[in-house]
Order: C-alpha cells, then sequence, then structure tokens
C-alpha cells in the first residue's frame, strides 16, 4: 500500500492529482490518500478528507511508501516507523504555505538522505517508480537527541530555585 | 541537606504545549525531558490525549494571525489553564497556543522555554521570534540560526 497525505492544515491537490495521476498510468489500485479540505477529487485513488492520529500511524505502518507534503510530522513519523519517504514540498507562491520553509526542509533532509525529494507534480512519478522498489530503512528512536534532552531537563531542574 | 539542593532536586509542574502535526510531534519527542516531574498538555485535538495518558490534558481551539477573534479567545483559554496549573515551566514547540503560554506563564512567574520547529531551517517562524524574546529559554533546532542575544542551539529532535 501507499500512503499519501497532506497534513490536516490544509489542501495540496497538486500533490493529490499526481499521484492520482500515476496510480492511473501504473494501475496502481493500492494507493490510499488524506487529501485534506481539496477540491480535487482523486479518480483512481482512495481518500478520506481527514484521518484521526491513530489511523494516521496505522496507515504510514501499513504502508510500504509514504508519499507527503514536507511537514515535520509526517517526516518523523516515518522516519519513526522506517518507512521510505518522498515528500513533495508546498509553495508560498501557489499559496500552499505562507513561507518556503517547506522546500528548505526538503532540500536539508533530502540532501541527508532521509528523505527522497520530488521538486514538483512533474517529477513526482519518476520519485515514486524509484521509491516503491525500496525496501524499509531503519527505524529512528522516538525521541529528540540527547543534547536537546539534556538542555531542557538541565533547564527544568534548575528553575524554581530562585523563586 | 540545604534549603537549595532539595528544591533543585523536586518534582516540579511542567505545562508542555502544542498545536496540531509536526508541533505535537516534535513535543512527544521531548518528553523524556519531563521524567520525573508532573506534566499537564494543552493541545487542539481530542485525539491527542491517547499519546498521553495518565497526564492532565487540555484542549483549546487552535488560531492564527488570520483569525483576531479566535486568538482573543485561544488567549484567554490559554490564560485560564495557565493560571488554574500554575505551572513553575511552560515549554511549547508551537505555534499559537504556546506563544500565549509563554506569555501568560511568565507573568505568573513559571520559567518558560520555546523550542522552535525544526522545519524552521533558513529563519525562525513569527510565533517563534515573538515567543522567544519573552522565554527564559529560547531555543532554535538549528546551530546556524543561532545569536549571542538568541535563540540558542542546544539540540534537535531529530
Amino acid at each position: 500500500m501507499i500512503f499519501a497525505t497532506v497534513g490536516s492544515q490544509a489542501p495540496f491537490d497538486r500533490l493529490i492529482r499526481a499521484v492520482d495521476d500515476w496510480a492511473g498510468s501504473r494501475k496502481r489500485s493500492d494507493v490510499f490518500a488524506q487529501i485534506a479540505a481539496g477540491d480535487y477529487c482523486p479518480v483512481h485513488v482512495k481518500y478520506k478528507k481527514f484521518v484521526e492520529p491513530q489511523e494516521f500511524r496505522q496507515l504510514v505502518q501499513e504502508a510500504k511508501v509514504i508519499v507527503a507534503h514536507a511537514g515535520m510530522g509526517s517526516i518523523i513519523t516515518a522516519l519513526e516507523m522506517g518507512k521510505p519517504i518522498v515528500v513533495m514540498p508546498r509553495r508560498a507562491r501557489y499559496r500552499e504555505t505562507r513561507n518556503d520553509h517547506q522546500v528548505a526542509a526538503a532540500n536539508h533532509f533530502g540532501a541527508q538522505g532521509r528523505v527522497i525529494v520530488a521538486d514538483d507534480e512533474n517529477r513526482l512519478a519518476e520519485v515514486l517508480d524509484y521509491a516503491v522498489t525500496l525496501g524499509e530503512t531503519e527505524r529512528i528512536e522516538a525521541k529528540a537527541s540527547d543534547e536537546l534532552i539534556t538542555t531542557i531537563r538541565n533547564f527544568i531542574d534548575a528553575a524554581g530555585v530562585d523563586r | 541537606m540545604p534549603d537549595k539542593v532539595k528544591k533543585l532536586a523536586s518534582r516540579k509542574k511542567v505545562l508542555a504545549v502544542a498545536s496540531s502535526g509536526g508541533h505535537w510531534t516534535q513535543l512527544l519527542r521531548v518528553m523524556p525531558a519531563f521524567d520525573c516531574h508532573e506534566v499537564a498538555f494543552v493541545t487542539v485535538l481530542e485525539a491527542y490525549r491517547s499519546d498521553v495518558p495518565d497526564h492532565r490534558f487540555y484542549l483549546v481551539d487552535d488560531a492564527n494571525r488570520w483569525n483576531k477573534f479566535g486568538l482573543i479567545k485561544l488567549a484567554a483559554s490559554v490564560a485560564w489553564i495557565v493560571a488554574k496549573e500554575r505551572p513553575d515551566v511552560v515549554v511549547s514547540t508551537g505555534a499559537a497556543p504556546g506563544y500565549f503560554a509563554v506569555l501568560v506563564g511568565r507573568l505568573l512567574g513559571a520559567k518558560t522555554i520555546w523550542i522552535d520547529s525544526i522545519t524552521n531551517i533558513e529563519r525562525l517562524s513569527m510565533s517563534g521570534a515573538l515567543a522567544g524574546k519573552h522565554a527564559n529559554l529560547w531555543l532554535t533546532q538549528w546551530p546556524h540560526l543561532a545569536k549571542a542575544e538568541g535563540p540558542q542551539y542546544g539540540g534537535s529532535v531529530l
């Protein structure tokens, strides 16, 4: 199963249309999409507007590949479950977000090899063709770096001393 | 034991605040830092309750800068929760609910932590730039965004 998700905040029809086209041309009937309140209704892909967080994790768990906007909720969940994730960043110029932070995030984590980036809808099909050949990746632990945990823990331990 | 040492070792009340999606995911990843402390959570989706069983859990309606009435309502809800909880520490990974929690927490004498989202690689988020100035500990997750006057870098959620 391939799970496509755009997060709960805003639609991302450019991604869903590209995923739907890919599913149609590759004759894949095993694609499920969470599309938010978009205007585009997929033809080849089963979909829901929203899924609850537990169902979201279940879908990621069952999927062979995740395809998503470059939101950190989607990226971190895929990494924690060891699933290959293709990300297509939302762009401010199409009013898909306020700024291009997703472009920077996609490029950065793409360069690290943690995500596979499709810059835009024209690149998505070939990137997905590649991603479906991949197996599970190593799962990351479900916690922040030791450095961040220590920074916060030390601050909390010291708080209130002067109250 | 001297008073100061006793207090250092004591259990603190922590109020942990995040809106949905990546903000909540990142807050869950720093939870080990709250071990041994009493933690209450504030977020925007009922479904997140099961992520933090055994903790007090508050829901607020999220808002953003395009919804001024929503922001006022959110500020009031968050202020009520902070006043009720009287936390020693407020920690947030964003966005709007955390901004208000940091402001009100500071006013009521809590120590406050703002962790700017890992997604902000090129510059801080708007809520981060605003809230960070009011936080006692203002963190970016990117070393190249750290500045002498804040934010500082102290590790990342990944």
